[in-house]
């Protein structure tokens, strides 16, 4: 199978002292793969590498078997979504952010539809008409999600994307955004903090710590992983069969 | 204020009999401070963009540049605009010298740190995820532009009008490299001043309300402009 994504050898540096260094890391199709591990393990520098918004220092980064380079970068960038952890949306009504990225590709005829439908699918197509900058928290966050799938992404990037949500708007939003993936069957990589959405999201798990990959496994099988002792707000749930 | 009740009347009786020297004063005010503020904003806008958002070396010491050049002094600036026109400098064969040309270049030094300064600190408010955001929706470099300028228009506007308002108020560059000659590059503030030192002190009240009046009018245009209702 071809991985959607690819790095091999990268060395990322970032600041006087942080090196990201992963040898290799592929996405195949169809996969959720999570992203964890503690504040500054360059979780956010890798994932900013795996969107081609910065390029590594050394190594490669493919997409589809095709190695991306400052040539076809934007190319790439715009087979991708990005969502972070604030819905960083712009000073304009929340359709024309939604369709934004279409726009950008060059879409024209059909944005506002498509855009449209996704703010249904996230539930805020009533907001359609205010001004983006109006909207609470979690209303925007989903503004910023219904923006990237809309885009129908190669691959969903999000950075810890349910992090600012209040607990309780969180796990609703969690499950549609559960259903939405897997209707879609987007690939999607996902930095996250907190075990109940690896368990709820992820197929694969790898584990970054101080710009390396220290494991991988599944949800289930890296849950007795040391790191959650270290890791805010992560609970760790009985093992079945343990 | 008996004497600016008088200074009123005056400027709007001055106004009102159509007083052609004073509408071709006027009417050369706003000529050159208007085009100084779009030339300062074709410059300054792409210049504040580009040091809000790029590091390079000696990036520090041009942002000091453009922060001191905020304050910079119209009286020097036209000691050294002239300097250069002068028939015997080095820009002397162009025949610049006593131009409105030359007032429009002094002012456009003038306004022009103004404008890059605003636009840099617009720019700086912003978040930098911001501008990751934006490349992460597939923006190309231009498009990467334009939304920034969208997304900072209140705040270059503020710096359109702090730069208008400033050089429609300086009064030594142009007196330096302009002359105050009469029906040719004779603007509202050096004929203000002209007044007071012939001691005709009423008319030069009465200018000076024609100046207000009509720094008030475009600063209101664009503040109208700036606060418009955010629609949809
Ligand atoms: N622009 C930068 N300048 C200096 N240091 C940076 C920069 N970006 C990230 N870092 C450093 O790199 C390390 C990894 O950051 P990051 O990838 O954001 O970690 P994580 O997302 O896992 O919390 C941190 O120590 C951070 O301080
Ligand atoms: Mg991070």
């Amino acid at each position: 199978m071809t991985s959607v994504l690819a790095v091999k050898n990268i060395v990322v540096k970032r600041g006087r002292r942080f090196r990201l260094q992963v040898d290799e890391f592929a996405v195949e199709p169809g996969e959720v793969v999570a992203l964890i591990g503690p504040n500054g393990a360059g979780k956010s520098t890798l994932l900013t590498v795996l969107a081609c918004l910065s390029l590594p220092d050394k190594g490669e980064l493919f997409f589809l078997r095709e190695k991306v380079s400052k040539g076809n970068a934007l190319a790439v960038r715009r087979q991708l979504a990005v969502v972070f952890q604030e819905p960083l949306l712009l000073d304009s009504s929340v359709l024309e952010n939604a369709a934004l990225g279409l726009k950008l590709r060059g879409q024209k005829t059909g944005a506002k539809d498509r855009a449209y439908t996704w703010l249904q699918r996230f539930g805020v197509e009533h907001l359609a008409t205010q001004n983006a900058l109006t909207l609470s928290g979690g209303e925007a966050q989903r503004v910023s999600l219904a923006r990237a799938f809309a885009l129908e992404p190669k691959v969903l990037l999000l950075d810890e994307p349910f992090a600012s949500i209040d607990v309780i708007s969180r796990s609703t939003l969690i499950k549609e955004f559960k259903s939405v993936l897997s209707s879609t069957k987007t690939t999607a990589i996902l930095v996250t903090h907190d075990f109940q959405e690896v368990l709820a999201l992820a197929s694969r798990v790898v584990i970054l710590d101080q710009g390396r990959i220290r494991a991988q496994g599944t949800p289930r099988g890296i849950a007795a992983h040391e790191i959650w002792g270290g890791l805010a707000g992560a609970q760790i749930p009985p093992m079945p069969g343990s | 204020m008996d004497f600016l009740v008088q200074g009123f009347i005056q400027a709007l009786r001055l106004l009102l009999a159509g007083d052609k020297e004073v509408y071709s004063i006027a009417f050369l005010t706003l000529k050159v401070s208007g085009l100084a503020t779009l030339v300062s904003l074709l410059l300054g806008v792409p210049m504040g963009l580009y040091l809000a958002v790029s590091r390079f070396r000696g990036r520090e010491f041009l942002v000091g540049g453009v922060n001191a050049g905020m304050g910079l002094p119209p009286t020097v600036v036209g000691l050294w605009v002239a300097l250069f026109f002068w028939r015997r400098g080095p820009l002397g064969f162009l025949g610049l010298m006593y131009t409105p040309t030359a007032m429009v270049i002094a002012q456009t030094i003038i306004a022009t740190p103004l404008v890059a300064g605003l636009t840099m600190s617009a720019v700086q408010q912003l978040s930098p995820k911001l501008r990751l955001q934006i490349l992460a929706l597939g923006a190309s470099p231009l498009q990467f532009w334009w939304l920034i300028i969208k997304e900072v228009r209140l705040g270059i506007l503020a710096a359109v009008m702090a730069g208008f308002g400033r050089v429609i108020a300086e009064v030594g560059a142009s007196m330096a490299v302009g002359g105050n000659v009469r029906w040719y590059s004779r603007v509202l503030t050096t004929s203000i001043v002209l007044e007071v030192n012939k001691g005709n002190f009423s008319l030069a009240l009465a200018l000076s309300f024609v100046l207000l009046l009509i720094t008030y009018s475009i600063t209101y245009l664009l503040t109208v402009l700036q606060q418009r209702r955010r629609q949809a």
